[in-house]
């Protein structure tokens, strides 16, 4: 028997004792979780960032012209400030809605996360909604595990957002087929996506339902 | 009994063509099917499993005299554990747009038997040098084969290859091949071709190895 090799040649076998197995596996579970804990403190920040970037983008997109947000809830029957997205200040709430701005600080709209059950998973989508003029100004879809290249089109086709430039939302939000929109409160499906599209739409009505009363009470 | 010399070459080689993990082995097919949709997501989910399998195999094979027989296993799923939680982390924090797309198919690597599947018959039993060895040609051979599934998904489903545009606007995509279906298809042609591929190679070696005799005997 060669043991210049690097194969483990089987020696007399011993069973080792339960003491010895148990402190292994609490060994390996203690260095697991230190290393865990220092690679989740390293990340932390830069995933905050990370996500604190991609909602102001998704609010200045879905509000057109803005460049400032303003974290808001809802409580009772007025907004009151909320947390700053990326933050985990202990006392605010967290945010349900966001007060975009321009430069000058004129209040432009609301950007409004919201969500409803799509055709396989989820949809959340980000609102854009414009209290002087009752309309929604832009729409931006957040997360959806829709069919890819037929529901998935609700995030990418450019003729369906254009539905949302401007679209009133009374007496309510309305899917008609693509081609047909005449009114304004109307958007065109997307031939194909009908359940994805009624979907979004089904979203958008509920959204200007909670939202349009609240938000005119409150500027 | 003399135990075979292996070189660290030769571990390095098998793993990415004479027993790919995908191709060959048809290990890990989880996430070779789930996640090979465009080829960027296959190269991310290629590289994530590259990296816990070597790491996994580097400390497993350190370790492999300290931890005892009966709980190896769980010893191993620690290990394991612990650099795809540190790769999920990390990929959340540097590409978080790929990070969303794989979803739970990056703590799913968890449960790839590709990677256990090295600790137990090769890390284990072997010294760091080739553990790694055989670590970085497995995940490579992994790494690769997710990345034709992906690479051939993406252009033949979409017209693009990471994104860029191949075939012009007229281009009608063949939406089925990023579907699920569209996994078991082209895996199943990949494996087909390789197949076919290796039958011949194996076919030529024999009839080389009959000529000298013939020859001989005429």
């Amino acid at each position: 028997m060669s043991t210049g090799s690097s194969v483990i040649v089987p020696g007399p076998t011993r069973e080792p004792g339960s003491l010895k197995l148990v402190a292994t596996l609490v060994v390996a579970g203690v260095l697991s979780g230190a290393g865990l804990v220092a690679t989740y403190d390293a990340t932390l920040p830069i995933v905050q960032a990370n996500q604190a970037r991609a909602l102001r983008e998704a609010v200045f997109l879905v509000v057109p012209g803005s460049t400032k947000l303003e974290p808001f809830a809802w409580q009772g029957d007025r907004l009151v400030a909320a947390a700053e997205p990326g933050t985990n200040a202990s006392g605010a709430p967290p945010a349900e809605v966001f007060a975009a701005r321009d430069d000058a600080g004129t209040l432009l709209g609301y950007a409004i996360p919201a969500e409803g059950a799509g055709f396989q998973d989820t949809i959340r989508l980000l609102v854009g909604y414009e209290p002087a003029g009752r309309r929604i100004v832009g729409v931006k879809v957040l997360e959806s595990r829709e069919t890819p290249g037929l529901g998935d089109k609700i995030a990418k086709d450019a003729q369906f957002a254009a539905n949302f430039e401007a679209l009133a939302i009374d007496p309510e939000v309305v899917l008609v087929k693509r081609g047909e929109k005449t009114a304004p409160n109307q958007v065109d499906a997307i031939t194909g996506a009908t359940i994805s599209s009624r979907a979004v739409v089904k979203v958008l009505d509920a959204v200007a339902r909670t939202w349009a009363s609240r938000l005119e009470s409150a500027s | 009994m003399k135990a075979r010399e292996l070189s660290v070459r030769e571990e390095l080689l098998k793993g990415l063509w004479r027993e790919n993990p995908v191709l060959v082995q048809v290990l890990g097919m989880c996430p070779s099917l789930a996640v090979t949709n465009t080829a960027p997501n296959a190269l991310a989910m290629g590289v994530a499993t590259f990296f816990v399998l070597v790491g996994s195999s580097f400390l497993v094979s350190s370790l492999r005299k300290v931890i005892p027989k009966p709980v190896r296993i769980s010893t191993y799923i620690v290990i394991i554990a612990t650099f795809v939680t540190i790769a999920d982390l990390v990929l959340q924090a540097f590409v978080p747009g790929i990070h969303k797309e794989l979803g739970a198919f990056i703590s799913l690597i968890v449960v790839n038997c590709v990677i256990l599947g090295r600790q137990e018959a090769f890390a284990s039993r072997h010294g760091i040098r080739l553990a790694v060895a055989d670590a970085v040609g497995m995940g490579a051979g992994f790494t690769f084969a997710l990345f034709l599934l992906g690479a051939t998904r993406e252009i033949l489903g979409n017209g693009t290859l990471f994104g860029v545009s191949l075939f012009g606007p007229n281009f009608e995509p063949w939406v089925v091949m990023i579907l699920p279906p569209g996994g078991f298809l082209m895996l199943g042609a990949i494996l087909l071709v390789f197949g076919a591929w290796k039958a011949r190679a194996a076919a030529r070696a024999k009839a080389a190895a009959v000529e000298p005799l013939r020859k001989a005997a005429a």
